[in-house]
């Protein structure tokens, strides 16, 4: 086959999601956010919510998520994604509504917006990114930053006595009541991809079914807040991230029937 | 009914489509009353208690952002809480409606009634160069209409708007005749409305709400087009209340309960033979500084009465430019003055002290 015959329309095997624009990234080479932006945009499309959806940027690496997804998008205040999502939902019903948020806006400053709105049991999706560490600002301590870890604010490693406990906003998430679907996932390897996009659509299928609240960790890289490699930043949360923060779902209400019966 | 509760019904009534608050004394009965009235099993009003003041301008700014018609109330403590939020309110331009019932402070100060709060909602109150549209009512009756005029005026610029009562004007009870009840805007029109919102980019390109530009130059600009909407807005949104100005020798300028006090202590003072009328800025941002300074081409003097230590002063003197004298009398944390303290106030400060006005 020639290339010009490969090229042609019908042997397409993969394309980039319509919604994912051609705007260049500004995020670091070997980041999470571009393959979970990228997953988001297949979901919102192959579930048909192209012009139905609202999706809330947070502060932080991914405040500029808007420019990559051609959705309708609102950047909301450090921490307060879940504040306005809840009213964004409950004002329009039929709309997907989804948050974006790194750990510091959600772990940290937007602690309680997070526990109230799952809590409540809004409607709503939340997506949320944790690599151990603000990336935005230049990599200083997380509320996710592991014990022993460096970055630019606990220069000697993370010392409990000094800096207290890394959070385990999931776990506390999955013992909620108004949330009906807890999961952790990551999108270092293809397998993980594949799982973190069906846990992203089984969230938005959550939320526009009615259901409760979703809370879709990904555990994520750093590599330039870690100085490492990618692929050394790839291994550094297998064997550091994962054993504090394991990958599977907390907490799952969802009969697997409901799935099949969504559009 | 009590001036909270008339700010309650009449948000339904005009087809409000959410309120988003957390309680707080003296207003409390704002959110007491929606939850009562249930409104979501009537015009479809969503009202939700929110964690804190910080969600619930957070919710607003939310609900704005989608075209709706929102609107969150707290009283001073919560009202500074909720900066943050009205600071990015202005800056993506959105309309809203913010109610203040003052208390006393700073800080958690007191549930008594207070007009402290003039410089946080005329002079910013949040970071960055913008103003609220601020609405000073004296009257439950007022309570009520400005809920509409609000509204009316933060779409018209799309711009937060806000209502500066105090805990007076939020607890007294008076007659109020309720605004005609309007359907809330249908889908169809709130995207006709406001093709900005983030409605589901259903036919048309993406919208994003925003505050955020790294580019300086860019962000200047937006700063100047702001800067010229508030212009456009002091030009054309001025309102005041003149009572007895046309043959006064001395004026009081006074907003809010200060101004009803203010209005029974005019009647005193022209029954012991002072002629007084009383200036009533409705608008405290914009001021209505060309009608105050017209008005006191004709007066000796100026008594400003509030309830605090002299802020609404500043742009009185702003407005006359030091072409007559300009005095304040005010009571601090809570205490209410009573009219006659007002004449005393008056005649110490002019009548009886001649030097003062020539």
């Amino acid at each position: 086959m020639t290339k010009e015959e490969l090229m042609k329309p019908e042997h397409l095997v993969y394309q980039k999601p319509r919604l994912l624009n051609d705007n260049n990234m500004h995020y670091c080479p070997g980041c999470s956010h571009g393959v979970v932006h990228k997953l988001i945009a297949e979901v919102i499309e192959e579930m048909g919510m192209a012009d139905k959806t609202v999706g809330i940027s947070p502060v932080g690496c991914a405040v500029f998520m808007y420019n990559y997804l051609d959705i309708d998008c609102q950047e909301a205040a450090h921490g307060r994604a879940p504040a306005l999502a809840s009213a964004i939902k409950r004002l329009w019903p039929d709309r997907l509504v989804f948050t974006y948020q790194g750990d510091g806006d959600l772990a940290c400053i937007g602690t309680a917006e997070t526990i109230h709105a799952l809590n409540r049991g809004e409607h709503i999706a939340i997506i949320f990114i944790n690599n151990a560490i603000y990336g935005m600002t230049g990599g200083q301590m997380a509320p996710t930053t592991l014990l022993g870890m460096k970055t630019a604010t606990c220069p000697y490693g993370r010392i409990p006595e000094i800096h207290g406990y890394p959070l385990k906003v999931t776990e506390i998430a999955a013992t909620l009541q108004g949330t009906a679907y807890v999961t952790r996932q990551s999108v270092h390897t293809v397998a993980a991809i594949r799982k973190a996009k069906k846990a992203i659509r089984k969230a938005f299928e959550c939320s526009m079914n009615g259901q409760g609240s979703s809370l879709v960790e990904i555990v994520s890289t750093c590599n330039s807040g870690w100085k490492m490699s990618p692929d050394a930043a790839n291994k550094w949360m297998e064997e550091h991230m994962f054993p504090f923060y394991p990958i599977g779902d907390l907490k799952d209400t969802i009969p697997t029937d409901d799935n099949k019966t969504m559009k | 009914m009590k001036g909270n509760e008339a700010i309650a019904h009449a948000a339904i009534r005009i087809g409000a489509d959410g309120y988003f608050g957390y309680p707080i004394t003296p207003q409390s009965e704002v959110l007491e009353t929606l939850a009562e009235q249930k409104p979501w099993e009537t015009t479809g009003m969503v009202v939700l208690q929110a964690e804190s003041e910080v969600a619930a301008i957070n919710m607003v700014y939310g609900g704005a952002g989608s075209g709706k018609m929102v609107m969150t109330s707290s009283s001073s403590p919560g009202v500074s809480l909720k900066q943050e939020g009205i600071s990015y309110i202005a800056g993506a331009e959105l309309p809203c409606l913010v109610v203040n019932v003052m208390r006393g402070g700073p800080g958690l100060g007191t549930i008594q009634p207070s007009q402290a709060d003039y410089f946080q909602t005329t002079k910013g109150g949040g970071h960055g160069d913008y103003h609220v549209i601020a609405l000073a009512p004296a009257s439950v009756q007022e309570m009520a209409d400005f809920v509409g005029l609000a509204f009316e005026l933060a779409f018209k610029y799309r711009n937060p708007a806000m209502i500066l009562a105090d805990g007076v004007i939020g607890q007294m009870m008076e007659k109020v005749v309720l605004p005609d009840f309007r359907p809330r805007r249908t889908e169809e029109e709130i995207i006709a409305q406001c093709p900005w919102a983030t409605t589901g980019c259903k036919g048309r390109r993406p919208n994003v709400i925003t505050s955020l530009e790294l580019d300086p130059a860019m962000m200047e600009r937006r700063n100047l087009q702001l800067q010229a909407k508030y212009a456009e807005i002091q030009a054309r949104e001025c309102r005041y209340e003149e009572i007895d100005c046309e043959d006064a020798d001395y004026l009081i300028v006074a907003f809010g309960s200060c101004a009803r006090i203010a209005q029974k202590a005019l009647e005193h003072a022209r029954e012991e033979g002072i002629r007084v009328g009383l200036f009533r800025p409705i608008t405290l941002w914009p001021f209505p500084s060309e009608a105050l300074a017209s008005r006191a081409r004709q007066t000796k003097g100026i008594l400003v009465v509030e309830l605090n230590s002299g802020q609404m002063i500043e742009d009185v003197e702003l407005a006359v430019k030091c072409s007559l004298p300009v005095e304040h009398f005010g009571r601090l944390g809570g205490i209410v003055p009573d009219p006659d303290e007002v004449v005393d106030a008056l005649k110490q400060t002019f009548i009886n002290s001649p030097e003062k006005t020539k």
